[in-house]
């Protein structure tokens, strides 16, 4: 089951798909899938605030979806939109990584 | 040499590949229930094997199939083993076999922490799932190494995968590049150490050819050679396709050759049923119009008839043959006789002996002629090629098919023993062609050397060619000199006048003799 954590950080739910549209791919509930969600949350709030969507798949639960995106490693993190498709496997623990990563540009620290 | 050895109580579980031969060497097939590794360099064939182990498994052992790829995707797939006459969308439609193409691409994947390969596990998982599956091929899991760059995890990764794939009891392919100073590029060896087996694709003189051979079976007998291999039209097929074993009936049978000079020197009934013969001799002593008598006289009986030509086009051995009066044309037509001819510079001996074995298959004549083996292989200093003509000999004999061969030799006596000593002692019988040469004139002549199992004429006989075929005449032998053609004919005191015609003293002096 698709299981959406769209976090919205309080703002209504707008209903146009968000600018960043990202996809978490882990297996099972692990320490590494629970890191790498608490990490991608983090990030997001901190430089994304208001523009992000992220949706989790379980890949035990819906294994036919592993096909779709090319995951091999878990936990695998897509950037589905903007395009290009981009990919970072690991818990997402060096936030620098996942920010080139992903091409976000940092929000300066006030 | 033991290529096969029937597997003895203690012997590990097997899993037929359904590959021709290769199932021969391995004394039954792969390790059953475990993992087989397949290295060698590019385009020597690990994909295709690799493919048929999938096909054959799941048509014909009914054991359905994944086959996992990371290099080129399910439709080049497809298309690469329609090649070999397998429809594998159709296999997938019957959910006998899964594809599932894992696709690496470096540029677009960042890693950051902990990851490990679950995703790929879960993927696999699925498959095999789908179809119930009991084989499973990773070609090439070694694009994961190019893919990821934390070799560490991926190693373990991949000893997890084997470990996994081994307690599913998944009969599984994995396939490796060949490395410079391991069996695999990567080391995959020491994680799949029950069976290696390795391809190799060589270029000998211009003439390529695929081999392989088994590094390593854990558990098990093997053959240890390198055992040429050839992708035909139907597959893969390994060298030997048949047995060593010495265990093919002796019919009692005999044949005439279409030569009855001949069949009288053979105690007058021609040579054994399912025997072979071998015709040596050098250049222009009459070789290929024995072969075509012998092809001649069969398709006359109503056999079916197969004859490879390698120096001659199929027409132009027609036209040679009508002038001595065979009419080769006619069985042709009659779809009695099929004319194979081809260059043997075209394919290594071994592609040209898998298609020897997929033409006799198929046509299933009684007698084959091969004109000439020599040109196959007798010129080439390569001793491990005579092993296989001894099994394409093997197997003609398994197939009940009577066999000439053909052989060219030098004019020298010195070099016949040696240039024929891989072949003579397969063959049954044995006839030395021969120019002899005196007061400014060639005859030819033949004589037998050996025939087994029957009584035969130690006489050398002359060797006439007449537009009805090949006749034998006795020489005359006077003064402790052997005379033949006109030091014969004078010597029995046919007139000089007459003495142009070389033919028998008792035929009619029209008959002209030729060439």
């Amino acid at each position: 089951m698709k299981k959406s954590v769209a976090v919205e950080s309080g703002k209504p739910v707008r209903p146009v798909k968000a600018e960043w549209q990202l996809r978490l791919y882990v297996a099972g509930q692990t320490a590494k899938s629970a890191a790498a969600l608490r990490n991608l949350q983090r990030l997001c709030e901190t430089h994304l605030a208001g523009r992000y969507e992220i949706e989790v798949i379980d890949l035990l639960v819906n294994p036919r979806l592993a096909a779709g995106d090319q995951i091999l490693a878990v936990p695998t993190l897509v950037r589905k939109f903007p395009e290009p498709i981009r990919k970072i496997i690991g818990d997402l623990s060096n936030e620098e990584r996942v920010l080139v990563g992903l091409d976000v540009k940092p929000v300066p620290v006030t | 040499m033991t290529a096969k050895k029937d597997p003895g109580p203690a012997s590990i579980a097997k899993a037929a590949t359904g590959i021709e031969g290769l199932d021969e060497i391995t004394g039954g097939g792969l390790p059953r229930g475990r993992p087989t590794l397949i290295v060698g360099g590019p385009g020597c064939g690990k994909t295709m094997l690799a493919a048929e182990f999938i096909v054959q498994g799941a048509v014909r052992h009914g054991e359905p199939g994944v086959f996992m790829m990371f290099e080129e995707n399910a439709e080049e797939l497809a298309a690469n083993v329609r090649s070999l006459g397998f429809d594998l969308d159709k296999l997938v439609r019957q959910k006998k076999v899964a594809l599932d193409y894992v696709r690496i691409e470096r540029s677009e994947i960042e890693e950051t922490g902990e990851y490990d390969l679950d995703g790929l596990f879960i993927r696999l998982a699925h498959a095999i799932e789908t179809v119930n599956a009991r084989r499973v091929v990773l070609d090439t899991v070694e694009a994961l190494f190019s893919g990821l760059s934390d070799h560490a995890v991926l190693r373990a990764e991949l000893r997890r995968l084997f470990r996994w794939l081994k307690d599913r009891g998944m009969t599984a392919v994995i396939t490796g590049e060949r490395g410079a100073n391991s069996l695999s590029r990567y080391g995959l060896e020491e994680y799949v150490a029950d069976c290696v087996i390795m391809l190799d694709h060589r270029v000998n003189e211009q003439i390529s050819t695929r081999r392989l051979r088994v590094v390593k079976y854990r558990g098990s007998a093997h053959g240890t050679n390198e055992y040429p291999f050839l992708i035909g039209t139907n597959g893969l097929s390994v060298l030997p396709i048949t047995s060593l074993r010495l265990d093919h009936p002796a019919p009692a049978e005999r044949v005439a050759t279409g030569i009855p000079g001949l069949d009288r020197m053979l105690a007058g009934k021609g040579i054994y049923r399912d025997s072979s013969m071998l015709v040596s001799g050098s250049p222009g002593t009459g070789k290929s119009s024995v072969g075509a008598s012998v092809a001649n006289a069969a398709c006359a009986r109503g056999e079916r008839v197969m004859l490879f030509a390698y120096e001659e086009s199929a027409a132009q051995l027609a036209r040679n043959m009508r002038s001595i009066g065979i009419d080769l044309e006619r069985w042709v037509k009659m779809g009695r006789l099929h004319i194979h001819a081809s260059r043997p510079t075209l394919q290594g001996l071994e592609q040209h002996l898998v298609f020897m074995y997929q033409a006799v298959r198929d046509f299933e004549p009684r007698v084959v002629v091969v004109d000439p083996i020599s040109n196959l292989s007798l010129d080439r200093d390569d001793s491990g090629l005579k092993p296989t003509l001894m099994r394409l000999i093997d197997f003609l004999k398994q197939s009940h098919v009577t066999a000439v061969f053909t052989s060219l030799i030098g004019d020298t006596g010195a070099a016949l023993a040696e240039s024929q000593i891989g072949v003579s002692s397969l063959m049954d019988t044995w006839l030395l062609l021969s120019n002899l040469e005196a007061n400014g004139e060639r005859t030819r002549a033949l004589q037998v050397i050996k025939s087994r199992g029957m009584p035969h004429s130690n006489q050398v006989r002359e060797f006439v060619f007449t537009d009805q075929g090949i006749e034998l005449i006795d020489v005359f032998a006077a003064e402790g000199k052997v005379l033949t053609g006109r030091l014969r004919l004078g010597a029995q005191g046919v007139p000089v006048a007459d003495r142009g015609a070389l033919a028998a003293v008792a035929a009619p002096a029209k008959r002209k003799a030729r060439r």
